[in-house]
């Protein structure tokens, strides 16, 4: 079993000039630091899509105000939309995929480290890239900057005439580029686990989180690349006089559709599959007891990764698709509910009769099941396509998938930030002030997303700038956008614990939860090397074996 | 490697999807049955590269390092004959039939679609020519059998890829 770190004598470990640093960190192929990079990254633009969103929900407090203009608007729930999806939450769960999965697997690194780093910078430049359109996207035609075409880009709005300059250029290049690189990710996550795993690591012993990741990556593989192949027809659309999605001249919008949401399904699940991860480690933790049902959970995962393929097109019942294809997507769409409701039963059948430690990253995971529970049910509820026709494009599904994105995977990161803040950095992140972000962003979450659900019913299309005072969604709107601010500053206690732990946190050594995984078993933060001897595993919970020689899970599995 | 086919395949598998929703779409001619003619000859060059690449291999894999060579090098010259013949059909739809990418759909999905797959027969070649190149440096024997396994792997997914593109262009097409 891995020992701690070999002690490195004294005169090795000098003080480094700031520049040596920098240059260590631009040209690192460590997984260890290529993960806090995607993490950092995602941090950043996490606040500037939440001021995006803020900018949204000022804009709609009230009817008839005018703090944008309706272009302006447009941009920013362009931005906000293709910023979230892409630049924060795609990271941010490679970043922890690069960091926890060789850790977890008891490897040295990834399989392709340079690989890694490469596909660590085409995802950054390609953020850097969408923004800069705020700058550059004007082109020659003076038209507009940022791109304000919706994060689907719907054709015939992406079509030259509609769409002049080079804004939705920028959206296309950026989404481009940082998609070869979340292939590339995946490839190298998919690689790492199925040839890197440390003796006795069998598939049927890895953590749960790393079967999900696995899942993940082989998802990334097979959705992405539609939406790749869709921005390579664009482009040719737009550069080479080309007609995938010009009806004009034959082609097809409805085409274009088919292909986002081919991709843009499947993403959701892509971007939800690794928080199930993190529920999974965190949750028998904090309730001191082995997750309940690990087969059924491996089943479950795997089943919804196939079934999330088959469901796209219930995104475009208003399109007018013959009633078989109706029913077909509908039915896949509730048979989805099917195993993602069994691995909720296995969390709680995990709590049950548990000693549960209501510790911050456990209150976050508590906090996802109920909300994911909700989210699941608005979910099936238009999954039946005649409700759908009712619903869709209205507030009501813009609130179904904040609660999904929101609720669901934004609680799950939370809870994972303030598990491995502690192995990351070696200081734990203060109780205190989690708890004042947990109970803060809880009570802005339900302000603003429960209340959402209603305008949204009472017939408030999504992506309107303003509305009429007659309408009587004025006063939801206030409450709304109130707990949108609430939300922000939550965000805000975050990032100050984030910093002021940094420097003043107290002291984690190895393993401050008292934890079952391979990670807890090197040092806080681990050194380069990871293990200082190779760890050999006999079961599920090596480090309960390792503490309990008397009672080794070994004997049971 | 595995998984970048898995990833390439689907892109593909999108291309080839908009090339069949497509078929007969076009409002304006010209139409596949009058422009196109098949490519036998090219394509059974393509084919046979797959063919010599893999005993590339397997007379790698024996150290017999001449031998990879002149099959590796072969390889490399039915490859580019096969990119020939692309260039050549295409510079034919150009100047004598007038299709270019945006005459109409079928120009559209027909060079993008045969030009994905020429741009992953230039990629290929490349990654060819390279191993070729340290092959005559004589950089290359036994020990490097595995990856050049891989490479192969590539190039054997680059001519199945064709079997399709063939089969949806020039079959199903016209």
């Amino acid at each position: 079993m891995a020992s701690d770190a070999i002690s490195i004598p004294a005169p090795q470990v000098r003080e480094k000039p700031w520049v040596d640093l920098l240059h260590e960190w631009v040209t690192t192929v460590d997984h260890k630091r290529l993960g806090i990079l995607y993490i950092v990254y995602a941090l950043v633009f996490l606040l500037l899509g939440g001021v995006e969103a803020l900018i949204i929900r000022i804009q709609l407090m009230h009817s008839h105000n005018d703090f944008v203009s309706p272009q302006v608007f447009n941009r920013m729930f362009t931005m906000h939309g293709t910023t979230m999806i892409f630049f924060v939450v795609m990271p941010v769960l490679f970043g922890f995929a690069n960091y926890l999965v060789p850790l977890m697997i008891g490897a040295r690194d990834m399989a392709f480290p340079r690989l890694n780093a490469f596909s660590f910078w085409l995802s950054a430049f390609g953020g850097l890239l969408l923004y800069f359109s705020f700058v550059g996207g004007s082109g020659l035609y003076g038209a507009g900057n940022a791109p304000d075409i919706g994060w689907w880009a719907y054709a015939p709005l992406t079509a030259r005439a509609f769409s002049p300059g080079h804004s939705s250029d920028y959206w296309t290049l950026a989404l481009l580029v940082s998609g070869f690189g979340s292939i590339g990710t995946a490839i190298n996550i998919i690689a790492t686990i199925l040839c890197l795993r440390c003796p006795g690591m069998k598939l049927n012993r890895m953590p749960l989180q790393v079967w999900l990741y696995l899942v993940m990556g082989s998802m990334v593989l097979i959705a992405i690349t539609p939406l790749s192949a869709a921005q390579i027809m664009l482009l040719i659309d737009r550069y080479l006089g080309g007609h995938f999605f010009d009806a004009q001249a034959g082609g097809s919008a409805v085409l274009w559709m088919h292909f986002f949401w081919i991709f843009g399904h499947p993403e959701v699940y892509v971007l939800v599959i690794p928080a199930f991860g993190f529920l999974s480690e965190i949750i028998p933790v904090f309730s001191r007891k082995p997750i309940f049902g690990y087969p059924v959970m491996v089943a479950a995962s795997i089943a919804i990764g196939f079934v999330s393929l088959s469901v796209w097109a219930h995104h475009m019942f208003t399109v007018g698709m013959n009633s078989y294809a109706n029913s077909f997507f509908a039915i896949t769409t509730m048979a989805v509910g099917v195993p993602t409701g069994i691995k909720i039963f296995n969390w709680i059948g995990t709590m049950w009769g548990g000693r549960i430690h209501f510790k911050v990253p456990m209150l976050f995971c508590i906090g996802f099941l109920f909300q994911f529970l909700i989210a699941g049910l608005t979910g099936i509820i238009q999954a039946a396509a005649p409700v759908d026709w009712q619903l869709s494009l209205s507030y009501f599904v813009v609130a179904h998938f904040h609660y999904v994105i929101v609720g669901g995977i934004l609680f799950a990161l939370f809870g994972a930030f303030y598990y491995w803040y502690p192995k990351i950095t070696g200081r734990m992140l203060s109780e205190t002030l989690g708890k004042w972000h947990f109970w803060l962003f809880l009570i802005g979450f339900h302000l603003t997303f429960d209340v959402m659900h209603i305008p949204g019913l009472l017939g408030m299309p999504r992506r309107i700038y303003t509305y009429e005072p007659d309408r009587g969604w004025d006063t939801l709107n206030l409450i709304i956008s109130i707990g949108a601010f609430i939300q922000a500053i939550a965000i805000l206690v975050f990032v100050w614990n984030l910093i002021s732990s940094y420097f003043n946190g107290a002291k984690a050594g190895n393993d401050p939860w008292d934890a079952w995984t391979l990670e807890w078993s090197t040092s806080s933060p681990p050194p380069a090397y990871n293990f200082a001897t190779v760890p050999v595993v006999a079961s599920r919970r090596p480090l309960w074996d390792l503490k309990h020689p008397e009672d080794p899970d070994s004997q049971y599995e | 490697m595995a998984c970048l086919i898995i990833a390439e395949s689907s892109i593909f598998t999108i291309f080839v999807v908009a090339y069949l929703f497509y078929i007969g779409k076009s409002l304006t001619g010209p139409t596949p049955s009058e422009v196109l003619e098949v490519p036998i000859f090219f394509t059974i060059c393509l084919l046979s590269s797959s063919i010599t690449v893999h005993f590339a291999g397997r007379f790698l894999e024996r150290n017999n390092r001449s031998m990879f060579l002149v099959l590796w090098s072969l390889t490399i010259v039915l490859g580019g004959l096969f990119l020939f013949g692309t260039g050549r059909e295409w510079h034919r739809l150009i100047y004598d039939h007038g299709l270019t990418i945006s005459t109409n759909l079928f120009g559209t999905t027909y060079y993008s679609l045969v030009g994905l797959h020429a741009f992953h027969v230039t990629a290929g070649l490349i990654m060819l020519s390279v191993v070729l190149i340290f092959g005559l440096a004589g950089r290359i024997d036994a020990e490097q059998s595995r990856r050049i396994d891989v490479l192969s792997l590539y190039w054997h997914f680059v001519d199945a890829v064709w079997i399709v593109v063939f089969t949806v262009v020039y079959i199903v097409g016209r």
